[in-house]
């Protein structure tokens, strides 16, 4: 049927056609409430935050610590139960500078989103590896000096103000 | 190509109103490693694919997908999310293994309900937006508008639904899986408050926290691992149109479709006599009857004499939810297919315990995905 006709006039329309109800459209807002248990592994790790320390999980089987802790081994399957404290200092695996916010506001200055590899646990005398990261945001920082390898350290909320959470991190600077 | 698929393995974790003392991640660990240690399998090694039903709403995550691997032994390997019931789930690991290229498949369902603050909205999203939801009602009016259609065509009476209620919170009192577990005589049920008239307040199962994971494997493989496995003889699901204005309120055609595509291949022609026992929707209190009329186990309109005259009984000729059914254990959302499958699969196998019927060989299973929906599944299981 379209290909007999040649030539489509089109209608164009603005922001102010929708305004004035021109076009038919549905408004609607959905109210969905979550509470989410975060059990046993999440749970340690949150309350680990609250005192000022990065917990992680040990597995003996692949000897591998993973942040945050969680009761599976997911490479092998194992139960993961043995914590371990890791450093709240590390290097910057990956980062990006983000000129457009959560609730999409284009902004000037960057945040600055990055996977920090932390230094290990002091616990453990092998040679056991920390799989990833944790990811967070840097701060105190001039966003163009930022790079692949920096060094930094997290800076904490004051104890009186952590609530177990992780934003009682506020954000990881260079050292 | 022809080759049978066995349930090798089952696991489970809950079933509570709340379990607040785990994470869903660490509910379904629990259920697959008890499905993996009954199966004998290592996840990491034997199991080939995975298949997790859920709803992203329910989780409150989008693309929950990436969410399912870890709890599973399943990262790295062949697995998908499907937001289906359980049943749904149930039918793709079938499917997957018919292919030949995989012969241990595992399927998960879970559901940690206590965890949605809102369920009533996140069900009210199910309604068209456009033409539906603008009138703001409770999603519960499509059960009770269905409810009315069915008591008006099929001669049912409120009694016949307030006894399902009471049959199944009365099984449940055996069933160790079971929440909601109660001696409650029909005019308790007919006496507590209306939801969606006619549908009761009691009428309506309650939901529950839980995780099922089953193993499922190609007959040849099964051989290897079990001496006890629960065949999965005949699976079928189907959709009817979803448009409230337009569909068969009385009957369900499209559980009537998906029980004739499950009992073809089951070789069942006479549902009544040949199978022992059911387990299906009682999500609301009448979806049991007219359940069982479109499975064709009782023609339309019959189903409300067989349960006054106790043939649905865990004693009678045909037992319907011994397990205490949604009612009585607890609706478990996404996961509620496999929890039916889970109870037929362990009376297969003379593991139910306290509600163990006598001399059976061959379960029925059918779950509805629940309102505003005309989404449900059938599989017949044998041993
Ligand atoms: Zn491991």
């Amino acid at each position: 049927m379209t290909s007999r006709i040649k030539h489509f006039p089109g209608t164009s329309l603005g922001e102010k056609d929708f305004d004035e109800g021109k076009v038919l459209f549905v408004h609607d807002e959905l109210k969905a409430d979550y509470a989410w248990d975060t059990g046993i592994g999440i749970g340690s790790y949150l309350a680990g935050l609250k005192r000022g320390v990065i917990l992680g999980s040990y597995c003996a089987h692949c000897r591998k610590i993973v942040v945050p802790p969680r009761t599976v081994c997911e490479w092998c399957f194992h139960p993961m139960n043995e914590y371990v404290q890791v450093k709240d200092t590390g290097m910057v695996n990956t980062f990006s500078l983000c000129y457009v916010t959560w609730d999409v506001q284009r902004i000037s200055e960057p945040e600055i989103p990055a996977v920090i590899m932390l230094d290990g646990a002091s616990e453990l005398s092998d040679s056991s590896v920390i799989m990833g990261g944790i990811l967070h945001k840097l701060g105190e920082v001039d966003p163009q000096k930022v790079h692949i390898g920096m060094r930094v350290q997290a800076v904490w909320k004051p104890e009186p103000e952590r609530e177990g959470a992780i934003t009682d991190i506020l954000y990881f600077k260079p050292i | 190509m022809s080759e049978r698929v066995a349930i090798v393995g089952i696991g489970w974790s809950g079933f509570r109103p709340g379990t607040p003392d785990v994470s869903y991640k660490e509910m379904i660990y629990e259920a697959a490693v008890r499905a993996y240690n009954d199966a004998g399998v290592d996840p990491r090694k034997d199991v080939q694919s995975f298949v997790t039903v859920a709803e992203d709403f329910h989780e409150g995550t989008s693309i929950f997908d990436e969410y399912t691997p870890d709890q599973l032994g399943a990262a790295m390997k062949s697995m998908h999310t499907i937001t289906g019931d359980g049943l749904h789930g149930l039918a793709t690991a079938v499917m997957l293994i018919r292919t030949g290229r995989f012969d241990v498949v595992a399927v998960e369902g879970h559901s940690k309900a206590s965890n949605i603050l809102t369920p009533d909205a996140i069900t009210a999203y199910a309604q068209d937006p456009v033409l539906n939801r603008p009138l703001r009602l409770n999603t519960h009016f499509v059960a009770g508008m269905e409810m009315n259609r069915y008591l008006y065509e099929s001669g049912a009476d409120a009694d016949a639904c307030a006894g399902v209620v009471s049959k199944n919170r009365r099984n449940a009192l055996k069933n160790p899986l079971a929440s909601f577990a109660a001696d409650f005589s029909p005019d308790e049920v007919l006496g507590g408050p209306s939801l969606a008239w006619p549908l009761g307040m009691h009428e309506t199962a309650k939901s529950a926290d839980g995780a099922v994971v089953m193993v499922l494997a190609s007959e040849k493989t099964s051989a290897s691992l079990t001496d006890n496995p629960i065949w999965i003889a005949g699976i079928g699901w189907c959709n009817d149109s979803p448009s409230l204005e337009s569909r068969a309120w009385a009957k369900l055609p499209y559980i009537e479709k998906s029980a004739r595509m499950a009992f073809q291949q089951a070789g069942i022609k006479n549902p009544f006599g040949e199978i022992d026992f059911a387990e299906i929707d009682d999500t609301y209190a009448y979806k049991e009857l007219q359940s069982l009329e479109a499975l064709g186990v009782c023609g339309f309109g019959q189903a409300g004499a067989l349960l006054k005259d106790g043939v649905l009984d865990p004693a009678g000729e045909f037992p319907v939810n011994v397990s205490g059914g949604s009612l009585g254990v607890g609706h478990l959302l996404d996961a509620t297919g496999l929890h039916r499958a889970l109870e037929a699969a362990l009376q297969l196998r003379g593991e139910a315990g306290a509600h163990q019927l006598k001399d059976v060989h061959v379960g029925l299973v059918q779950s509805w995905r629940g309102v505003p929906t005309t989404s449900g599944a059938v599989a017949v299981l044998t041993n």
